[in-house]
């Protein structure tokens, strides 16, 4: 367990929603569900969820810490938007889903080996170097995210978008060495470091 | 319609429904002189197009008979339909009205003995109906109405149609020159009781109101229920006629929805239950209901009948707000998609029919007053002394059944009666 989940364990006892509350992304609105269900009803991705939204905060009401904050549920999550656009109270149910995924990566404890934590990852370590994305390196460690073999594979299977996309000027293979960068990156780095900072400062508060 | 006489001792009523007429009642039954203002044809209004009441299951041509009497037998009060009051001023003890009057083709000598009727070939969405059927052009509004007089539909005037029903009226009764007419009235105080409208199903999109035949609304499904409504008495499904056995009612459509209408609408949950039973009355055994709610809403006393609703087999709970509705295109039958709250199970349902169990709403809009009122958020008329001598009754107060609407419409007869008492005192 990280030293911060142990802290937050001590410090909020029982009382999960109050936890969410001050420390996950729109967490105060997990309140206001009243478990209409229309959520889980209209998520596309629905049945593929073990708790769909409103499960997820019944269950943060119940206290169940452990089993939410280790779901793969909430990485399920597409940002679609329909559960927003439907729900009756107006809940930002996809940024709360988001900010359950976050709080338990900052944790520690969320699932391990779960694809979309790990392509969310790989995003954000590509983008947070250079201020761009750089696909092809993004496609790369996509790939081989799985192992080498498992790699080829699926990018053999892919080899005719990514030809498309070369052409098409999509993709430049110069963008293996170095690649395009933002402007200053020297600010964008410090930018980022000040973003993490009062978003540490919330989390940990 | 010049001679009617008004003072500042007069009580106005807008509004003719139940609510209306129960304010007008009690005030003309303690000697008050009343004018009732009603926009349609005939007063009675949305209470007239249901089936049956909760929670006892009368119909309520019997409790509208009894207060059309005691209207007829009562000499101060005057009724004027197809009016509207479209200015309004003044203060407690001290208003003024501009009443407009749309002209009706029809005086008093009419005995609604339907020879017009018979001669005219147009017809029109009928609005008793919610226009899911036709009416002529020459019509009485329902066979309930109060006054009992005919009406000709405006579209006919210049028509040779109209000159037909002209001379086919044994009794002289169609006057072809009425022109529209503006009176101005005097009153000491407002009983403001124009009541509700069904929430507009065609803005909850997931449901497709508007896409698919077989859904419709709450107030659809009590229209056919009616011996002489669109359907002649039978369930049955708009899409081709076949007997609407497996029926769906979807409760909150529209209502305790920031999307829509935030309130809830308090009356819902008690008439889909009240048409559930109308299910069972026409199919037995053979009836099969699904009622899909957040929560039940049953108020007070009503806990009762929402117990034996439970207890019938042929009727099932479901806890879950449908999410969206598809249609079935070899039989055109809904099918409900989304969660059972109760276990988190993910059900697909096809149904034959399913109503829609749509909210209320007042049925003046915030912006269409004639006279500043205090409103709440949802448009209701709250009760405020800077509304001065204006009382609301009714659901022009808040979602109500009638029980409670003529209760709310009693206290507002009492209040605009201490004021026009007031005024008395004052002017000895
Ligand atoms: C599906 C459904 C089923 C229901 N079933 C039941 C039931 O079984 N039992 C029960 O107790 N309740 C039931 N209700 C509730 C019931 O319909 C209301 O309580 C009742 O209609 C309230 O009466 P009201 O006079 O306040 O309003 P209304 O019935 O709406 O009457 C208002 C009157 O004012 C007139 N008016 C409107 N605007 C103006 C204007 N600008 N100027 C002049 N006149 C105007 C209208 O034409 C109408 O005549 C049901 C409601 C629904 C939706
Ligand atoms: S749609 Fe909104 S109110 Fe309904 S269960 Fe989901 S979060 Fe709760
Ligand atoms: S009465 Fe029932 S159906 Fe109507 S809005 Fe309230 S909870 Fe929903």
């Amino acid at each position: 367990m990280s030293d911060l989940n142990t802290s937050m364990v001590e410090k909020y006892r029982n009382n999960f929603l109050k936890e969410v509350e001050a420390h996950v992304e729109e967490g105060e609105w997990v309140k206001m569900c009243m478990q209409c269900g229309v959520c889980s009803g209209s998520c596309p991705l629905g049945p593929h969820w073990e708790h769909p939204p409103q499960e997820l905060f019944m269950m943060i009401r119940a206290g169940k810490r452990e089993e939410v904050l280790s779901s793969e549920s909430m990485w399920m999550c597409t940002s679609c938007y329909n559960c927003i656009v439907r729900c009756p109270r107006e809940l930002p149910i996809t940024h709360i889903m988001h900010g359950l995924a976050h709080y338990a990566t900052r944790l520690g404890i969320e699932p391990k080996g779960q694809p979309t934590r790990q392509f969310a990852q790989l995003f954000w370590d590509n983008l947070a170097k250079n201020g761009r994305v750089n696909e092809l390196w993004l496609g790369v460690n996509l790939y081989f995210m799985n192992g080498l073999v498992e790699g080829i594979k699926v990018a053999m299977g892919m080899a005719g978008i990514g030809l498309g996309m070369l052409k098409a000027g999509r993709l430049s293979l110069k963008e293996l060495v170095g690649g395009h960068t933002v402007k200053d990156k020297k600010g964008f780095k410090a930018m980022i470091k000040k973003a993490q900072e009062l978003e540490a400062a919330r989390v940990d508060k | 319609m010049s001679d009617i006489v008004a003072t500042n001792q007069t009580i106005l009523v807008v509004g003719g429904g139940i609510s209306g007429m129960t304010a007008a009642l009690e005030a003309a039954e303690v000697g008050k002189q009343v004018i009732v203002i009603e926009k349609t044809p005939s007063v009675g209004g949305r209470v007239t197009k249901l089936y049956k009441y909760f929670p006892k299951l009368c119909f309520p041509t019997c409790g509208q008979e009894i207060n059309q009497r005691r209207m007829a037998a009562n000499r101060n009060i005057t009724v004027l339909t197809m009016a509207e009051v479209t200015e309004l001023s003044g203060e407690a003890g001290n208003y003024s009205a501009t009443v407009k009057i749309s002209p009706r083709y029809v005086n008093d000598n009419c005995t609604a003995c339907g020879a017009c009727a018979e001669v005219v070939e147009s017809e029109f969405d009928d609005e008793h109906n919610y226009n899911m059927s036709k009416r002529k052009g020459a019509y009485l509004p329902h066979n309930l109405a109060m006054p009992k007089r005919y009406v000709i539909d405006p579209a006919l005037i210049g028509t040779d149609e109209a000159t037909k029903a002209k001379e086919a009226c044994p009794f002289n009764a169609i006057d072809l020159d009425m022109q529209e007419e503006t009176i101005e009235l005097k009153a000491g105080a407002v009983v403001w009781a124009t009541g509700w409208r069904p929430f507009d199903a065609n803005k909850i999109q997931p449901y497709g109101y508007d896409r698919f035949d077989n859904v419709i609304t709450s107030v659809e499904f009590e229209r056919m229920m009616d011996p002489f409504g669109p359907t002649g008495g039978k369930l049955v499904r708009p899409s081709d006629g076949k007997e609407a056995k497996n029926v769906a009612f979807i409760q909150c459509a529209g209502s305790r929805d920031r999307n829509y209408l935030r309130h809830c609408s308090r009356i819902c949950c008690m008439a889909s239950l009240k048409q559930s039973t109308y299910v069972t009355e026409k199919y037995g055994d053979e009836a099969n209901v699904s009622i899909y709610y957040i929560d039940i809403r049953a108020i007070d006393r009503f806990e009762d009948f929402y117990q034996k609703v439970q207890d019938n087999e042929n009727v099932t709970f479901i806890k879950s707000k449908v999410a969206n509705i598809v249609e079935n295109h070899e039989n055109n039958n809904p099918v409900l998609k989304g969660v059972n709250t109760e276990g988190y199970h993910r059900y697909e349902n096809e149904h034959d029919l399913v109503v829609l169990a749509v909210g209320m709403e007042p049925s003046v809009a915030k912006d269409e007053f004639p006279i500043e009122l205090k409103l709440n958020d949802e448009g209701f008329i709250e009760n405020d002394e800077a509304n001065g001598g204006v009382f609301a009754a009714g659901c022009s107060a808040d979602a109500l059944d009638v029980n409670r609407a003529v209760q709310s419409a009693t206290a507002s007869a009492l209040r605009a009666i201490q004021v026009v008492n007031r005024v008395a005192q004052a002017e000895g």
